[in-house]
């Protein structure tokens, strides 16, 4: 078992009065790819929002690194190390693609990635770096959207549903990339509609089932009649 | 050649209201907030330059460079400690407060410099003229003012599309929340963006000290030339802000050739025209 990167405890997270997480723990190691799986409404952005600091939490609910981190602006949270792939990629719409990328190196954390680098991983942008980022199609600025979170230089990168709306075979090519990630030291965690996608990407598998942990194994040794069940809570 | 000496005289104004306008629009672009106190501090650099050259035995042009960091410091402390906490959903918060901080302004100034009026002098460069042709001259005050103007608009669109800063100043325009996400500081990138409007505004009010006589009643005035300038130029488009206060300078000029009484409701007429045909300017934003 690997070094724990990121410890969450008994998380539990809130909209105003409606409770979305109960008492979520769950672990992820140095190296790891860890996949989160759920119907929608499980919880699964909520989990990532509070992780990345866009919603409230404890102090001692989520410790990175060996520090707590639970309730800290997302702007530290960053600085830290822990960056998010928000849904919907929300890049900024006035800025280029290049500007897009420019903007996440400007947390001032130093690594492995740079501008070249993120061009290296998805070459796709190099040729549109001058285009605002708007006009790009769904998978290339899903990519920038990538490039954004990785240029802060992550210890953890966060992807939350990568694929959506995307054709299979971009997500395919978008997925292929994700070992060139891992490789430079970045652990990954991701939320994914598609189970065998998120199964055949990820070590370890997190099921959450309206707000809990209805499942956690390693994501070769979990059946599919295992997940179903966690899924629906059949 | 009336004419021309008129219109001349109301582009080289419109610089003037440029200024005024630049660090409204500013805010109103980064932050989404609507600085009704905006004209009272224009005010308020004027009687901190007057001080300065009172005390430190420097000119109206030299005080800027006193007063241009003074404002922005000013601006800083604003944003982070009052303004900041403000800003929302709601439009309206920030609307109140900044009503409120443009009383406390236009009392407190009348407690510490009465309601006389006052004036910077700078010497003899006030009626120093190049003449261009028979019955036609351009002032070198207005005409420096102008040009500081053009540079202060260009420096500021240089800043905004070629620097970082810039940079966190338009990410966080689009999605507040996702500049979260990119490490970007909100309160701190605002508290930024409202120094760069004061020190802007401490410009602006060094400018208009020098030109006319003021008063602390003389805000509010301010505020809806620069107002109007902005609406005129179209939101979130810098250079289009200079079209507008040119635009409103001009239209100022020729009213009160026709009829000294007419200068401000000319100003007001091309305004209301405009707004009327283009509701959204004459140049908007293009990447919207």
């Amino acid at each position: 078992m690997s070094e724990t990167l990121l410890s969450v405890k008994n998380l539990e997270a809130f909209y105003g009065d409606f409770q979305a997480l109960f008492g979520v723990s769950l672990e992820i190691g140095a190296g790891e790819v860890v996949a989160i799986v759920g119907a929608n409404g499980a919880g699964k952005s909520t989990l990532f929002k509070t992780i990345a600091g866009q919603i409230p939490s404890r102090r001692d609910a989520v410790t990175f690194a060996g520090e707590p981190i639970g309730g800290l602006r997302a702007h530290d949270i960053v600085r830290r190390g822990v960056a998010l792939v928000p849904e919907g990629r929300r890049l900024f719409r006035s800025l280029s693609v290049q500007e897009n990328l420019q903007i996440g190196g400007q947390a001032g954390r130093k690594g492995a990635w740079t501008l070249e680098r993120v061009y290296g991983l998805f070459p796709a942008l190099r040729e549109r770096r001058a285009q605002p980022a708007a006009e790009l199609s769904g998978g290339q600025q899903q990519m920038v959207a990538i490039g954004r979170a990785l240029m802060s230089n992550p210890k953890l990168l966060l992807c939350d549903e990568i694929s959506l709306g995307l054709a299979p075979i971009i997500v395919r090519d978008i997925y292929a990339r994700l070992p060139m990630i891992v490789a430079e030291g970045t652990s990954l965690a991701i939320v994914e509609q598609d189970i065998v996608q998120a199964l055949a990407a990820s070590t370890k598998v997190y099921c959450l089932q309206e707000g809990r942990v209805a499942l956690a194994g390693a994501s070769q040794s979990v059946t599919r009649e295992k997940i179903a069940a966690a899924y629906f809570g059949v | 050649m009336d004419w021309l000496n008129s219109i001349v005289q109301g582009v080289l104004v419109g610089g003037l209201y440029a200024l005024f306008a630049a660090g409204l629009s500013l805010i109103f672009g980064v932050m989404r907030l609507v600085n009704i106190a905006h004209g009272d501090l224009i005010v308020l650099a004027a009687y901190l330059a007057l001080a300065t050259t009172q005390t430190l035995g420097v000119g109206p042009l030299g005080s800027l460079l006193v007063i241009v960091p003074l404002m922005a410091l000013i601006g800083y402390t604003l944003q982070r400690f009052v303004l900041n906490r403000t800003l929302g959903e709601d439009l309206l918060p920030p609307l109140l407060v900044t009503f409120g901080l443009s009383v406390i302004l236009q009392n407190g100034l009348l407690q510490v410099f009465t309601a006389d009026s006052r004036k910077l002098q700078a010497g003899l460069i006030e009626t120093a003229s190049i003449p261009i042709a028979e019955g036609l001259s351009l002032g070198v005050l207005p005409l420096l003012q102008f040009i500081v103007a053009v540079a202060v608009i260009a420096g500021l669109q240089a800043l905004f599309y070629n620097t970082p800063m810039g940079r966190a100043f338009r990410a966080t325009s689009d999605d507040p929340s996702t500049a979260q996400l990119v490490g970007l500081d909100n309160r701190h990138v605002f508290g930024l963006a409202m120094a760069l409007s004061l020190a802007v505004t401490a410009v602006a009010g060094v400018f208009l000290g020098v030109r006319a006589n003021f008063d602390p009643s003389i805000g509010p005035a301010r505020l809806i030339f620069g107002f109007e300038a902005v609406i005129i130029g179209g939101l979130g488009n810098l250079w289009g802000t200079l079209a507008g206060g040119i635009i409103l300078g001009v239209a100022q000029a020729v009213g009160a050739k026709l009829d000294p009484g007419w200068q401000l409701l000319a100003g007001h007429l091309a305004f209301l025209f405009i707004l009327a045909i283009r509701p959204q300017g004459l140049f908007p934003r293009v990447q919207d």
